[in-house]
């Protein structure tokens, strides 16, 4: 289709009064040689709107149209079949600058002629047609797997649910009692999970497989070719998303030997403490006689930097269920809790009034520094912390609080441990050798952990963060992981009691469900949910150099032998930092790329050196620095007239060539803004901040070949808040800008 | 669902985190939402936040996704100040009655702002929890979602003044504006009608609203932000003065039989967040944390751990007993040691009363065939009328990545409500 482009000037909003509208005008027509170019007092009312429609009715359909941010009034200015550019004359320019100054109208100019540049090669995003299967797969048939997958089944989604167990119910179909679920939170609750496994087997949408492994599961999202194997023999099948719910493994008690564990039999941890509940009475292991002295050591392993560094969450009412059962089967007996905290959330806080109401059950705030065998007894022996003293009290049976282990596998690290297998295995000599010891010898004990089994270059599981929970953003979007399509659910993601795992099912079918019905729509999904654009890759000139590869924080590209990425679509987040990595500049999407930038950096018109005027070029994510700009504008914080901002779609996605091309064409100055990367970070897209900082390094390195200050390009991250940060920031880099002196290479 | 069809609608009641997760979650996966929200703006508490743990960032860094996920979005209907007033039928086939007031600005709003200077008349600015004015029409906060100014009917005189018409350029003040009552009808209700902070005032003991350096924990929040009364400062409301010690009072009325039984679940970490803040703009203050336990659960234990480290940071397992306050407008802090029966005693510069969490629940709606709500006030999540779901805080205490998790669930729980 044949573009026509169309601009328009918004004179409202203190446009009009602040810029010489006849002048931009002309420097759209005349200049730029947009025949079409009209201004109105209010573009966004109803005849301002109408004089748009009315234009594209004759054929207009690349429009400009300069006035307020695109964040503002984004539905009215959304027109079927026209690619929209939206100029920010309003929060950027003259909510910010001086008004009827020569440098404000320069500005002005300049983000008329960067729009104009883009909206002449930027096209309408054509969604891709993938066959999707919206089949769900959900790995573990605990109580977190079994309701992700009554949920789709009951949306109408076909289900198939993996459990590697001979039957379904993990850990809450393995224990007799539990806290309570439901308000009066002060009773124990018998568990029956029949009825509710007897659901899951006979609904029609769900597929059981119990005994049952996960070979191998290669594709993406709507195409996912799955393996599995039982009893030895494979079957394969495809799904369209999967949901995670493994659970977890309890910490391991062998290795809490200061707490007496090992050193008699009648120190047990929480989970072999279910079993004997599972008998009906609490007996000691020792010599089968009734226990009566039962001493619970809470945060055995939890809330320990040697162990597990968080906090279990269910261990305190575990071991208070425990506690009033012991009490419920014999009322004789005696339970002593020792506790740092006691943790009982919310309405809990009555489930914990109930055990301090028994008079068999005593709470006592100790840090426990050991367990002895004294005789045919036990004594724990603690500080207690309130009164400094040591204490010791005598027990029949210690119960050790363990924690929850999730049964994450760390992809990345696998992957390292392959890489490192395969470098050995290779025969590789010297350095190469040396470090894949190294890494053999980090990551070994990952080996044979993998559960998902993924065909992604990056690695067989999902990626995970800190004490190996597998998400990415897990305050505002705690369901998204790095891989789309794969969410993890329950004690995999965390501790949890099965009520809060339930219901974390439940979301993580939502968004499998979203998934593949965003894939069917050629869709992103979050955070760019209903963008239909996608990279293309122009593999002519691909120098498999596997930065790509390497690079996307959501594994979406693979390899093939020669390194050449393989590229499936419905795992990509649209974030373009393969596109800002790639050194041939081959990947492109339709309305985002490049040579679109490019255009626009090279649209400025750069004053020559005896005008005395800088010109200063800011990448700017999208996501909170330009908001983070536009609130400034809200607010009427000046800024130096002398930068002109093009937002990113993350400052991953940043190329290098466009500070090539911006020093080339004369600009004096580079200011990159992004958000906040590191442990952590704020960065949408994981990475995309972390690898600017890489890549910005090698900038620096490339000015100083050139002989120019380092200072010319900078590198800052900052949050939405510091909205008020931004215009100082932008101030004193032109300060320093102005100091350094202009780009010597302008004019050249 | 086939293909991009509708899928079912669903009516959410509640813009705060939960509301607005719930209805853009919902919307993604296919269903109409219609959005109820009571204030002027989306948002709710979080929105009034400086900073979430345990990361310290800014909630406005989440919250602008999702209006920008809500700007794109087709299939969300928001409706500000507007409360649901009556729900009638049953299971799939819900009427809801929704009661809507004149925010006075209609959508032509460019929130440019020539009408503010004109406004002769001032309010309590309740985003700042009163701490500071606005005009009467006024824009909520520079992030609002809708970014549209509103009148506030209780300061403005209505046409008797109407200096702001003509002052608008775009004809978008309309005095005249009219409350409006709107129906819809729904398969799915989503009750994410969050919390109250517990009145402060209730406490006896603790002398807030009669010594003016007593603040709540959500007053810190304001006084930290860059947003807020003081531009970010935090100061000593009596004058201003900057802070040498501040002690933070756990439990202000949770986990107590004559105030709020429960545990609120978030005032710990709220704490040792504010902590935090503190620590920033004085790494010289005296900082004392009473407390009964510290509760964090999961990897916040980690940020337990980390602030822990502060040398200056005392932590002291008891429950205070008294605030008074001395000609200079400190206070004295005296608490009980809960297992030693000790007395300890402590005077600060400021004092912040970790308030707790108390369930809005069903409010006034009248609801045919009840909502069922625990001993606590919380909505139950089993209620027996299928359809009828309740996420966040209106279920219970939960701090963010809890709401925002749970209400997607509940927007699971929706769609299947809806039907295949």
């Amino acid at each position: 289709m044949d573009k026509k482009v169309a601009v328009y000037i918004c004179r409202g909003c203190e446009i009009g009064g602040s810029l010489d509208i006849d002048a931009l005008s002309e420097v759209v027509t005349d200049e730029c040689e947009i025949e079409l170019c009209r201004d109105h007092e209010c573009l966004c009312n109803d005849a301002g709107l109408e004089l748009i429609k009315g234009d594209i009715q004759e054929g207009a359909n690349a429009l400009v149209i300069s006035g307020c941010s695109p964040r503002f009034k984004t539905d009215d200015f959304k027109f079927d079949g026209c690619t929209t550019e939206r100029v920010n004359l309003r929060e950027h320019v003259v909510w910010s600058h001086e008004p009827n100054d020569e440098d404000t109208q320069m500005l002005a100019a300049d983000y008329l002629r960067m729009g104009i540049a883009r909206a002449k090669l930027a096209e309408l995003p054509d969604p891709f047609d993938e066959e999707i299967d919206k089949t769900i797969l959900v790995v573990g048939g605990g109580v977190t797997g079994m309701t992700a997958a009554l949920d789709a089944a009951n949306a109408g989604y076909h289900v198939v649910l993996v459990e590697k167990e001979a039957e379904l119910g993990g850990w809450a179909g393995k224990f007799a009692w539990r806290f309570p679920l439901s308000p009066p939170y002060k009773e124990l609750e018998p568990v029956d999970l029949s009825e509710r496994i007897a659901e899951v087997q006979g609904n029609e949408r769900i597929t059981v497989h119990t005994g049952t492994t996960i070979e191998k599961i290669d594709g993406q999202p709507g195409q996912f070719d799955v393996l599995v194997k039982a009893n030895g023999s494979g079957s394969q099948f495809r799904v369209g998303a999967v949901v995670q719910a493994t659970g977890w493994k309890p910490y391991d008690a062998s290795r809490l030997g200061h707490l007496g564990y090992g050193a008699s039999p009648d120190v047990i941890s929480n989970v072999e403490m279910e079993e004997l509940i599972k008998t009906g009475s609490i007996t000691r292991p020792s010599n089968g006689k009734p226990a009566r002295r039962i001493a619970f050591i809470q945060c055995a392993g939890s809330r320990d930097a040697d162990h597990l560094p968080y906090c279990s969450s269910v261990c305190c009412r575990v071991t208070i269920k425990q506690a009033l059962v012991t009490r419920k089967f014999d009322s004789e007996a005696e339970a002593y809790i020792l506790y740092k905290d006691i943790r009982t959330p919310g309405q809990y806080e009555d489930f914990y009034r109930s055990a301090q109401d028994d008079p068999g059950i005593f709470f006592t705030k100790a840090e426990v520094t050991g367990v002895e065998v004294v005789g045919d007894n036990l004594q724990v022996v603690a500080e207690n912390t309130l009164l400094g003293d040591e204490i010791r009290i005598e027990a029949d049976l210690v119960v050790l609080a363990t924690g929850l282990v999730p049964t994450s596998a760390d992809g990345e690290g696998l992957r390292k441990l392959a890489d490192a297998k395969a470098t050995i295995a290779k025969g590789e000599e010297g350095a190469a050798l040396e470090a894949a010891k190294v890494s053999f010898e980090e990551f070994k004990h990952l080996d044979g952990t993998e559960i998902l089994n993924l065909g992604y270059r990056q690695g067989p599981d999902l990626p995970v963060l800190r004490h190996d929970f597998p998400d990415s953003h897990f305050i505002c979007f705690p369901y998204e992981t790095r891989r789309t399509g794969i969410y993890a659910a329950g004690c995999v993601r965390g501790p949890n009691d099965s009520l809060v795992s339930m219901e974390d099912g439940s979301g993580a079918a939502l968004k499998a469900i979203q998934s593949v019905e965003l894939a069917s729509m050629g869709s992103a999904v979050h955070p760019r949910w209903g963008d239909m654009s996608y990279p293309d890759f122009f593999m002519q000139r691909c120098t498999q150099c596997k930065r790509c590869t390497e690079e996307c924080p959501f594994g979406t590209l693979n390899e093939d032998e020669k390194g050449t990425p393989l590229v499936n679509l419905t795992r990509c987040r649209r974030c373009g930092i393969c596109m800002g990595c790639c050194p041939e500049r081959i990947i492109s999407f339709k309305d985002y790329s490049v040579e679109i930038i490019s255009s626009m950096i090279k649209a400025v018109d750069i004053p020559d050196e005896f005008e005395e005027k800088p010109r200063l070029l800011g990448l700017i994510c999208e996501n909170d620095s330009y908001p983070a700009l536009d609130l400034a504008g809200l607010k009427r914080i000046q800024h130096s007239a002398y930068i002109r901002f093009v937002p990113v779609r993350c400052l991953g996605s940043v190329n290098t060539v466009w500070v090539a091309d911006a020093l080339a064409s004369g600009f004096d100055g580079i200011l990159l803004v992004g958000c906040r990367s590191g442990d952590d970070y704020q960065c949408h897209y994981i990475r995309g901040s972390e690898l600017m900082e890489t890549r910005s390094g090698n900038i620096q390195e490339k000015l100083k070949q050139l002989a120019l200050e380092e200072e010319r390009v900078r590198l800052e991250q900052l949050a939405i808040s510091d909205f008020d940060k931004l215009p100082q920031i932008i101030n004193q880099f032109a300060e320093e800008i102005d100091e350094i002196g202009l780009n010597p290479f302008k004019g050249f | 669902m086939s293909g991009n069809g509708k899928r079912g609608s669903v009516l959410v009641i509640g813009g705060g985190i939960s509301g607005i997760t719930a209805a853009i979650e919902a919307s993604e996966a296919g269903c109409e939402v219609v959005l109820v929200e009571k204030n002027t703006y989306l948002g709710g508490r979080v929105a009034q936040m400086h900073e979430y743990f345990p990361k310290l960032c800014p909630p406005t860094c989440g919250l602008e996704i999702h209006f920008r996920r809500l700007r794109t979005s087709p299939r969300v209907r928001i409706l500000t100040l507007s409360e649901v007033e009556m729900i009638t039928g049953g299971p799939g086939n819900y009427k809801a009655t929704i009661a809507r007031k004149p925010r006075f600005v209609n959508a032509k709003c460019t929130a440019c702002g020539e009408c503010v200077e004109i406004c002769p008349e001032q309010r309590a600015d309740e985003f700042n929890l009163g701490m500071s004015e606005t005009k009467a029409i006024h824009l909520p906060f520079e992030m609002a979602h809708p970014m549209r100014f509103a009148i506030d009917s209780d300061a403005c005189p209505g046409s008797s003044c109407g200096k702001c018409v003509p002052a608008c350029p775009y004809d978008a003040i309309d005095l005249d504006m009219q409350p409006e009552t709107i129906e819809v009808d729904v398969q799915a209700v989503i009750w994410a009608t969050g919390w109250d902070p517990y009145d402060a005032e209730k406490i006896d003991n603790l002398g807030f609203a009669e010594h003016p350096n007593v603040i709540t924990n959500l007053m810190m929040e304001r006084l930290a932000s860059g947003n807020g009364p003081t531009g970010g400062k935090i100061q000593r409301p009596s004058d201003g003065k900057e802070v040498e010690s501040v002690a933070f009072v756990q439990c202000a009325g949770s986990r107590d039989e004559n105030y709020l039984e429960h545990c609120s679940g978030v005032c710990c970490l709220g704490s040792l967040k504010q902590v935090r803040y503190v620590r920033e703009q004085y790494p010289d203050a005296d900082i004392y944390v009473f407390y009964i336990d510290i509760r964090a659960p999961g990897r916040l234990e980690d940020f337990f751990a980390a602030t822990e480290k502060d040398e200056k940071l005392t932590l002291i397992k008891g429950k205070v007993a008294k605030i008074s306050e001395d000609a200079d407008g400190c206070l004295e802090v005296e608490a009980e040691d809960t297992l030693t029966t000790e007395r300890v005693s402590q005077t600060v510069d400021l004092v912040v009363l970790a308030t707790g969490l108390v369930p809005v629940a069903a409010g006034d709606a009248q609801v045919d065939g009840e909502l069922q709500t625990d001993e606590f006030g919380f909505l139950t999540t089993e209620q027996e009328q299928t359809g009828m779901l309740a996420a966040g805080c209106a279920k219970r205490p939960a701090d963010v990545a809890t709401c925002v998790r749970d209400a997607t669930s509940v927007a699971m729980k929706a769609l299947t409500s809806c039907g295949e």
